[in-house]
């Protein structure tokens, strides 16, 4: 099988690899590289639980080939806390219930910080359109759109006081 | 869920591309996108030995103003689309179309030139190309044709685009000063095709309608052009009598077939309901009405 050498960058660190053209970026992550916090939910690129920042921009990494990534810098949940220092999406789905069963979370956050990073102070409409290509079966949406708009609060009130 | 093997080919330049397309004809198969090609790929309905990446080759994406046209690049995204503040003012159908289209990660690597040439009737924006009177610029081993949206698609999956051809932009006429443009789908949830789908352009002039076009999504083999649908509305202040004759020329022409999205009977009224808001949404929109 031909495979062929990619190098990107994944969570800040220079990678490369040999991979077959038909690697699903998702594969590749959770199988080749042991990142397993981008999930595989559907498959079939509805649910965003395999959601990964690709080149600034959200992608679900079920419906990308590893191939396409090459040269390029890719962003997962791992790469989201500082050390031990949660990123203040995660530390508001802590504090607002924004997960039960924890499986859509990780592309949930990454999604989450794209939307953040386009649009640092969203509505809650916003919020919603900006995570509807993300399905929660558990908490009814409520606690994630709560849990989003602490995040964007903390990092405004953290840049204003820098600035 | 793993696509069957395949060589992957990264072309930097549209004149590669078509060296590539025409050196392994029905063996090769062009990504853009994705998101239609590759669940095919996953299921292996669809087994190309060759993919042709088209994202590297310059000169596909982007949206410009030229006289009397606004020119999309095939490759330009639903994202690019919607937050497109050009189309927003000139041709505002293509951004609440986008909208409306897939899910954010899915818009950031749909594109355009996808939507209009891969032939699926479930697609979006071919009703809208035929409202907008769009021409799709096809380019081949000997050259560049035009190709007119009313009359590139020729059944499921099956378009006017030939096996050694790539769509490489699309010319959309400016719309008419003043003009009223809408979009209306109904789908059962983000991310789905049309249950029924409707595209309505009008302009008016002194309360009356001087010019319209209709199309629908979804319910035909293909998006349908409905030129009966415009005729009710010509000459009339298009009040409720017309926008009902409107709907009633489309829901002759709908065929949809029964599926999870509905029976024929639900479809078809359907396909009306949404001409009618359409018609509606277009005409709140237009200067002069």
């Amino acid at each position: 099988m031909a495979s062929q050498k990619i190098s990107l960058t994944i969570n800040g660190e220079p990678v490369e690899a040999e991979v077959e053209a038909r690697t699903l970026l998702i594969h590749f992550l959770r199988e080749e590289r042991r990142l397993t916090g981008p999930h595989i939910g559907c498959e079939t690129s509805h649910c965003g639980a395999c959601t990964v920042d690709l080149n600034g921009k959200s992608v679900k990494a079920c419906t990308v080939f590893a191939v396409q990534a090459d040269g390029g810098d890719v962003l997962t949940v791992e790469g989201l806390a500082k050390g031990a220092e949660l990123h203040p999406l995660q530390e508001g789905f802590v504090e607002h219930h924004g997960l039960q069963c924890g499986y859509c979370t990780p592309g949930m956050l990454t999604r989450a910080y794209r939307l953040l990073q386009e649009n640092p102070n969203p509505s809650d409409e916003e919020i919603r359109m900006g995570i509807s290509g993300n399905l929660c079966r558990c908490t009814g949406y409520q606690n994630i759109v709560k849990a989003i708009r602490y995040a964007a609060d903390k990092i405004n009130q953290a840049e204003g006081a820098e600035g | 869920m793993t696509p069957g093997a395949f060589e992957y080919h990264r072309p930097n330049t549209v004149e590669e591309a078509l060296a590539l397309i025409e050196r392994f004809g029905d063996e090769g198969k062009v990504l853009a996108g994705g998101h239609s090609l590759v669940p095919m790929m996953k299921l292996r309905l669809a087994e190309p030995a060759h993919l042709i990446d088209i994202n590297a080759v310059g000169g596909l994406r982007g949206i410009r103003g030229e006289a009397g046209a606004i020119v999309i690049g095939a490759a330009t995204t639903q994202s690019e689309i919607l937050n497109s503040g050009m189309l927003l003012e000139k041709c505002p159908i293509l951004p609440e179309a986008a909208a409306q289209i897939a899910d954010p990660q899915v818009r950031n690597c749909g594109t355009i030139g996808g939507n209009c040439a891969n032939g699926d009737p479930g697609n979006d924006d071919p009703a809208i190309m035929m409202v907008l009177d769009a021409s799709y610029v096809l380019r081949g081993p000997i050259g560049e044709r035009q190709v007119s949206a009313r009359k590139f698609y020729q059944g499921v999956y099956t378009t006017a685009l030939e096996e050694n051809e790539l769509l490489i932009e699309i010319r959309i006429p400016a719309p008419a000063k003043g003009a009223g443009m809408a979009y209306r789908k109904l789908k059962r949830k983000v991310g789905d095709y049309a249950i029924a789908a409707a595209a309505a352009v009008l302009s008016m002039s002194g309360g009356r309608c001087t010019d319209a076009a209709i199309a629908i999504t979804n319910v035909g083999d293909t998006a349908l052009f409905v030129p009966a649908a415009a005729n009710a509305l010509q000459g009339t202040p298009v009040d409720a009598t017309a926008i009902a004759a409107a709907a009633q020329a489309v829901m002759a022409a709908a065929e949809p077939v029964e599926d999870l999205r509905g029976t024929v009977e639900y479809r078809t009224a359907m396909a009306g309901q949404m001409t009618r808001q359409a018609i509606a949404s277009a005409l709140s929109r237009a200067v002069g009405s």
